[in-house]
C-alpha cells in the first residue's frame, strides 16, 4: 500500500521545505548554542530572541554581489552548488518518521526503498561531484586544491561509513530502513550489539557533513578556505546549505539505524515524529557541542585517522559481526563483544589522564 | 592527543554552557563600571552650593594633552561663585584632546575637577566636544549629545552605565546603582586601609 503520486509530491515538497527551514533555523540555534558554549549571548538582535536572524541572513546572502571568476567555466560553476544541494536534499525522504498512515493518513516517509541504505550512500556520495566540480570550474588553484582535499576526505570517510553500516545490514538482513526499525522493535536497539559500528558511523558522518574535527573547507585562516573559495552570495549559501542538510540527514539516519528510529522501548508510547525529532535534536546538539569543543584536524592527520584508525576498526568490527552471524550464534555474543569494546574505550578514557600526568611531570 | 583529554574538554564546554553569559547587552543594559572609572569630568560643588574650582589653572598645567582651558575672574564678595578669592569664569575641556588620565584631578588643590562616569560623548561637530562649565558642573546630567537628544525626545537622559557606588570625591554625584558586588567602603577617614582614595577630594 503506497501513497498516490500526489501524496508523494506533496510530501517531497514538505521535506524539502522543512529541511531548508530547519537548515535556516539550525544556523541560528547553532550560533546561539556556540555562543553559550563560549559564555556569550549570540545573535539576539533581529526580532525577538533573534528569531528573524535566518531571514536577515537569507536576504543578505541573496542580495550580495554574485561574483563569477572571469576564467571560470560558467555552466559548471553554476551547476556545482545546485548538484550539491539537490543530492543533499533527496536523501532525507527515505527516513521513516512513524508507522504507516501516521501523517494525516499518509505514510510519514516520502519513499520506501528496499535498497534504502545503498540509495542513501549513492546520493550522499554525489556530494563529491558538487565539491569537485566547484573546485574545477572555479579555475583557481586554491579552489582546486581545496576541492581535492574535500573530495579525498569525503571518499576516505565514506569507506568507513559504509563499512560500519555493513554490520547492521548483516544483522537485520535488509537494507530497507523500515525493516531496520521493525527489527529493532523486536530485538532491541542496534546500538547495544553494535556499539563500535555506531561510534564509527557517528565519526564518519561528521566527516561526511564536513563538521568540526574534519571541517577543512571552513579553515579560511590556514587554507584559504576550500572548494568554495571563489563562491559568493547565494551559491556559497547553497554549499553551506548542502553541508548542513547532510548533517541533518546524518542526525536522522543515526537514530534510525542504531537507536530504534521513531520507536521507543516498551514502556514509552510510540508517537510518530516526536521521538524521531527528539533523537535528531539530540544528535544535532552533540554535533554542535563537538564543534564548540574540539580542534580541527590537519589534513594529513585527517587522512591518517580515516585510513589508519577508522577503516581498520570498521573492517575488524564488520568481520567480527560477520563471523558471529555466519556461525549462527545469537546476538547476545555480539552484545558481549560490544560491551568489551565499550570497556576498552572506558579503560583508555580512565587511564589517559594518569599517563598524561606522569608524562607531564617527567618531562617538565 | 588522548581520548581522555577529548572527553575532558567536552565536559569543560558543557560546564560553560550552563554558566551565565558574560556579555552585557550594552545599549539595552547598563555597563557595570568600576567606581574608579575615568569618565567625563565633573566640576563639583561644596555642600553649600559654592563651586570648588578657584580658577587656579593647575589642572591645565598638569594636563599632558593640553585639553583644559581655564580663565579666572575675581569673586564678587557679596555674591561669590566659588569658595576662594577667584573662580573659573571659563572652564573648558576639549574631550577630543583629553586622554582621561586623571592628572587634572590629582593636580586640583580643591578637589573641584573629578573624573566622573559618563562616557557616551560621541558627536558630530568638533565644537560639540568642547565641554564648558554648563556641561561639567555636578548638577548637569548626561553628556552633550545625550542632553541634546533628551531635548528632542522630551525624555530624561538615560545613562548607559551603573556603578556599585560613587567615589567619595564625586561629591553630589548620584550615579545609577549597579548590583552591589562589594559593599561601599565607609568614608575614607574611618578606614584608611581600604581603597587607596586620593586625598584631593576632601577639603
Amino acid at each position: 500500500m503506497t501513497d498516490s503520486l500526489l501524496a508523494a509530491g506533496v510530501k517531497a515538497f514538505l521535506v524539502v521545505f522543512g529541511l531548508l527551514t530547519a537548515f535556516a533555523y539550525m544556523t541560528l540555534v547553532e550560533r546561539r548554542l556556540l555562543a553559550r558554549f563560549q559564555v556569550r549571548l549570540g545573535p539576539n538582535r533581529v526580532g525577538p530572541l533573534g528569531l528573524f536572524q535566518p531571514l536577515a541572513d537569507a536576504i543578505k546572502s541573496i542580495f550580495k554581489e554574485d561574483l563569477v571568476v572571469s576564467k571560470a567555466d560558467r555552466l559548471v560553476f553554476l551547476l556545482a552548488p545546485i548538484i550539491s544541494i539537490t543530492f543533499a536534499l533527496v536523501g532525507f525522504g527515505l527516513i521513516p518518521f512513524g508507522p504507516k498512515h501516521a501523517f494525516f493518513g499518509w505514510d510519514p516517509w516520502v519513499i520506501n526503498l528496499d535498497v534504502g541504505i545503498l540509495y542513501l550512500f549513492a546520493v550522499s556520495e554525489m556530494a563529491v561531484y558538487g565539491i569537485f566540480l566547484a573546485g574545477w570550474a572555479s579555475n583557481s588553484k586554491y579552489s582546486l586544491l581545496g576541492s581535492l582535499r574535500s573530495s579525498a576526505a569525503l571518499i576516505s570517510y565514506e569507506l568507513s561509513l559504509g563499512m560500519s553500516l555493513l554490520a547492521p545490514a548483516l544483522l537485520v538482513g535488509s537494507l530497507n530502513l523500515q525493516d531496520i526499525v521493525a527489527w529493532q522493535e523486536n530485538n532491541g536497539w542496534l546500538i547495544l550489539p553494535l556499539f563500535p559500528a555506531f561510534a564509527l558511523f557517528f565519526i564518519s558522518s561528521m566527516a561526511e557533513a564536513a563538521r568540526t574535527p574534519f571541517d577543512l573547507p571552513e579553515a579560511e585562516q590556514e587554507l584559504v578556505g576550500g572548494y568554495n573559495t571563489e563562491y559568493s552570495s547565494i551559491k556559497w549559501a547553497l554549499f553551506q546549505m548542502a553541508e548542513y542538510v547532510h548533517l541533518i540527514t546524518a542526525s536522522a539516519l543515526i537514530p534510525t539505524i542504531f537507536l530504534g528510529g521513531w520507536r521507543m522501548p516498551g514502556f514509552l508510547p510510540d508517537i510518530p515524529f516526536l521521538w524521531m525529532f527528539l533523537k535528531m535534536a539530540l544528535f544535532l546538539f552533540v554535533f554542535i557541542w563537538i564543534r564548540a569543543t574540539w580542534f580541527r584536524l590537519r589534513y594529513d592527520q585527517l587522512m591518517r585517522f580515516g585510513w589508519g584508525r577508522l577503516l581498520p576498526a570498521a573492517l575488524i568490527w564488520f568481520l567480527l559481526s560477520a563471523l558471529v552471524v555466519a556461525a549462527g550464534a545469537s546476538i547476545s555474543v555480539l552484545n558481549w563483544f560490544s560491551l568489551a569494546s565499550v570497556l576498552v574505550l572506558l579503560a583508555v578514557l580512565l587511564s589517559g589522564p594518569a599517563r598524561q600526568k606522569t608524562a607531564k611531570g617527567g618531562a617538565a | 592527543m588522548s581520548i581522555a583529554a577529548l572527553a575532558q574538554s567536552l565536559g569543560i564546554t558543557l560546564k560553560a554552557l550552563f554558566t551565565r553569559p558574560v556579555t552585557i547587552p550594552y545599549p539595552d543594559a547598563p555597563v557595570a563600571l568600576k567606581p574608579r572609572f575615568h569618565g567625563r569630568h565633573v566640576l563639583t560643588r561644596h555642600p553649600g552650593g559654592l563651586e570648588k574650582c578657584i580658577g587656579c589653572s593647575l589642572c591645565a598645567a598638569a594636563c599632558p594633552a593640553y585639553a583644559i582651558y581655564v580663565e579666572a575672574a575675581e569673586n564678587d564678595p557679596a555674591n561669590p561663585t566659588s569658595a576662594g578669592e577667584r573662580y573659573a569664569k571659563v572652564y573648558e575641556i576639549n574631550m577630543l584632546r583629553c586622554i582621561f588620565c586623571g592628572l587634572c584631578e590629582e593636580a586640583c588643590p580643591t578637589g573641584a575637577v573629578v573624573m566622573g562616569y559618563e562616557f557616551e560623548m560621541a558627536d558630530y561637530r568638533y565644537s560639540d566636544f568642547v565641554y564648558g562649565k554648563e556641561d561639567l558642573l555636578v548638577e548637569v546630567q548626561g553628556t552633550k549629545p545625550q542632553r541634546r537628544e533628551s531635548t528632542y525626545t522630551g525624555r530624561e537622559v538615560k545613562p548607559g552605565y551603573a556603578v556599585p557606588y560613587a567615589r567619595v570625591e564625586l561629591e553630589g554625584v548620584n550615579p545609577p546603582k549597579a548590583r552591589v558586588e562589594r559593599a561601599a567602603p565607609k568614608p575614607w577617614r574611618d578606614n584608611p586601609v581600604d581603597d587607596d582614595h586620593h586625598e584631593g577630594g576632601h577639603s
